[in-house]
């Protein structure tokens, strides 16, 4: 059943309604191309206009528009998350695919690829203390880079792994904190966001660690759009206004001028094999991890919260008011990110850490709900038999009314746990590598999303199931005078 | 061993208790009864500081109850190791079996080692009649095997007074003897007790005295063979009578 859905959904996701044909007719008949980017990119590539938010602007954009004029048409920028514009430029969503999309042997299996538009170099940077020399010394060094990129590659390709992160500005800053020790990316993003004034203990290393090129993404089918966007970037290259275009974002440089470097690396593809179980189940362990430490953050927290907003005097009971809304009240992502990088200066956390803290002191605000309504469930007779066989107030919630409050709490709790477990894929953002974060690794990899969802639908599966069995049972020891009377 | 003073109660404008003014020796038992609304549990409360008070004071098993004591007052935590309470719907602890319950209270609060507390709950379930249900949990007792496991409850404390809120209001009438029995018991030892009751019986055959509250105000005070037998005011009159009347 599960299996089913997974693959219907993935037929959706895969085939969607393609257009048939060539689309070139269509765009000249629509006067429009439209063409996939992800603002997140950020500056030079394709980003919103200071000046003009509503307006984005970058090399592509005018790269686009050239090409656009010469194909006698206008053009349009539509917004897509990075990782997904190859398919949903396979879905049809857009026409073209135009924002940093790499040449790789890999994609040019899977879509058409147009000639460059430019050529770009994988730079190494380092903190200026480092003894790193080349991408050689690397070897049981903490690496970052971008996931999905030609680095990642690259670094995959020589170390078995590396630190994937989502942002430019995130490998930079964890490598001027010393959480990892070297960076690898395209020079646009080094020169950009590593090798700048405002991080100054951080250098660039002078040589290439190879080259590659920034293509257009073309649908398989669309050979005549090709035909027609390389012979308008044939044209930029033969007038010049290529080379305007890239010198006005700062970007022309010699290696424009060279022989375009031949595609020298292809991504091993991969099938479901041992290693890539082994993987999952690493992922799994980290997942599991993170959400029981959270979680043992969470409940004691909650408690305290819970007797704090029921039994506190005035001042307490807004505070723990105060953390409530606060933590409940925004997204546990930004949590994650304020904690991660916003507070680094101040503490540095690893991401584990990060991690486990940041889920807790959400949770935390959740399970003082919970509890505080199971704290105000119990009768009052009981707190005054409490009080009248002489127990204080301390005895009294420990003794009679967290036992009975807990017991109460339990299936809200198990319902918070799982939903916990599949929370913790957030941790992604701050470079922990868990479960939700292999599927994607993985489905990238296995050019497909069905075996990889499959797996990791199985192992939160795996994980959750025995957990609401487990609590089920606890449920039944405990809450013996509970037993739902028949309807 | 209690001493009350022209003790005061309101809530808002309504007086709930007016200028009660009663002692009690060691080892009586005294019955209160009235009509519902009269004040009887609320003076029994007070006995305990459950309830507050406007003005008056109580001497009870040697400590002093005066209006407007904070909770966190040592001498209340003393006070109700000396004072026990029954509940009219026994209050038990769900998440412990009967030994537990009563052994809970002289663990936490007195430091009783664990094996001497379980042998005294031990022996006073078998007090009560218990003695095979110690592993039972409140919801596999019947009513009248709950209220006698929160009477041993209260006993563990090794109380000077013991207090009952109509301790056989919630019981069906085959279950209520038991509980009476252990009540009695309880007189015949030299107990000192007050008794919230609308049961014609205790109040005639164990109380020593009986209380007529009525408006807050303790209106007859004397002997079962007078204050039953010959009641000299309406109110007591008309609750003899019907109590008489419903008792077979």
């Amino acid at each position: 059943m599960l299996i089913a859905l997974i693959a219907s959904v993935s037929i959706v996701g895969c085939r969607g309604d393609a257009p048939q044909g060539d689309s070139l007719a269509a765009i000249r008949q629509r006067g429009e191309i439209t063409w996939g980017g992800d603002v997140q990119g950020g500056e030079p590539y394709v980003f919103e206009d200071p000046e003009h938010p509503d307006q984005v602007i970058g090399f592509e954009v005018d790269i686009m528009n050239a090409v656009a004029r010469r194909l006698g048409v206008r053009a349009r920028m539509v917004q897509y998350a990075w990782s997904n514009l190859v398919p949903s430029l396979e879905r049809g969503d857009f026409d073209v695919i135009a924002n940093g999309l790499e040449a790789t042997t890999e994609r040019r299996q899977r879509i058409l690829l147009s000639d460059p538009y430019f050529v770009y170099a994988e730079t190494l940077t380092v903190r200026r203390d480092s003894d790193v020399r080349s991408v050689f010394d690397l070897a049981g060094k903490r690496v970052g880079t971008l996931n999905q990129s030609y680095a990642y590659d690259i670094l995959r390709m020589l170390y078995g792994d590396a630190k994937v992160y989502e942002g430019n500005e995130e490998p930079y800053q964890d490598l001027a904190l010393g959480r990892i020790d070297a960076v690898l990316l395209d020079n646009i993003i080094a020169d950009r966001y590593g090798c700048i004034a405002a991080r100054p203990t951080l250098k660039c290393l002078p040589y290439d660690v190879a080259r590659g090129t920034y293509v257009i993404g073309i649908r398989k089918a669309d050979r005549a759009l090709k035909q027609a966007i390389d012979g308008a970037l044939a044209a930029m290259r033969a007038d010049g206004e290529l080379e305007r275009i890239l010198r006005k974002a700062n970007l022309w440089d010699a290696r424009q001028l060279e022989a375009p470097p031949s595609e020298g690396h292809a991504i091993r593809g991969r099938a479901l094999d041992g290693d890539m179980v082994l993987q999952f189940l690493a992922a799994a362990w980290v997942t599991l991890e993170l959400s029981v430490l959270a979680f043992l953050i969470a409940v004691p927290l909650g408690v305290a919260l819970a007797i704090a907003r029921v039994y506190g005097g005035a001042p307490v009971r807004a505070a723990a008011r105060i953390y409530i809304e606060l933590f409940r009240g925004t997204p546990v992502l930004l949590q994650l990110f304020v904690l991660y990088y916003g507070v680094a200066s101040l503490i540095s956390l690893g991401p584990i850490e990060a991690a486990v803290i940041g889920l807790g002191l959400n949770y935390a605000a959740y399970e003082a709900e919970v509890y505080r309504g199971a704290l105000l469930a119990i009768p009052r007779g009981q707190s005054e038999a409490a009080r009248a066989l002489g127990l204080g107030p301390a005895q009294t919630l420990r003794h009679i009314l967290i036992p009975q409050a807990l017991r109460l709490a339990l299936p809200p709790m198990t319902n918070d746990f799982v939903s916990l477990l599949k929370d913790s894929s957030l941790v992604s953002v701050i470079a922990v590598i868990e479960l939700t974060k292999r599927m994607t690794i993985a489905a990238v990899d296995m050019r497909g999303w069905l075996v990889p969802g499959a797996l990791c639908a199985a192992m939160y599966l795996a994980l959750s199931f025995p957990l609401s069995e487990l609590a089920r049972r606890l449920e039944r020891r405990l809450a013996r005078d509970q037993r739902p009377l028949a309807l | 061993m209690i001493s009350v003073r022209s003790l005061c109660k309101r809530h808002g404008e309504r007086a709930v208790l007016t200028e009660v003014t009663a002692e009690v020796a060691r080892g009586e038992t005294i019955a209160i009864v009235g009509p519902s609304g009269g004040g009887k549990t609320t003076l029994l409360r007070c006995l305990n500081y459950l309830e507050r008070f406007d003005a008056g004071e109580i001497e009870i098993a040697g400590e002093r109850l005066v209006p407007g004591m904070a909770a966190s007052d040592p001498a209340l935590r003393r006070l109700r190791t000396r004072v026990g309470m029954v509940f009219q719907q026994f209050n038990l602890f769900p998440h412990l079996t009967a030994l537990d319950n009563i052994a809970l209270a002289p663990r936490v609060v007195k430091r009783v080692a664990a094996p001497d507390a379980i042998a005294a709950a031990h022996a006073l379930l078998a007090r009560v009649g218990l003695a095979d249900r110690a592993g039972a949990y409140p919801h596999e007792l019947s009513g009248g095997q709950q209220q006698r496991v929160a009477i041993a409850r209260a006993l563990a404390q090794e109380p000077d007074v013991m207090l009952f809120d109509e301790p056989t209001s919630a019981l069906d009438p085959e279950m209520r003897d038991d509980v009476m029995d252990v009540i009695r018991g309880l007189a015949e030892g030299g107990m000192t007790m007050l008794v919230v009751t609308h049961e014609m019986q205790l109040a005639h055959d164990v109380a020593s005295r009986v209380w007529v509250i009525d408006h807050g105000a303790v209106v007859e005070d004397g002997p079962p063979a007078q204050v039953v037998d010959q009641p000299r005011t309406a109110v007591a009159r008309e609750l003899f009578g019907r109590l008489r009347r419903a008792s077979p």
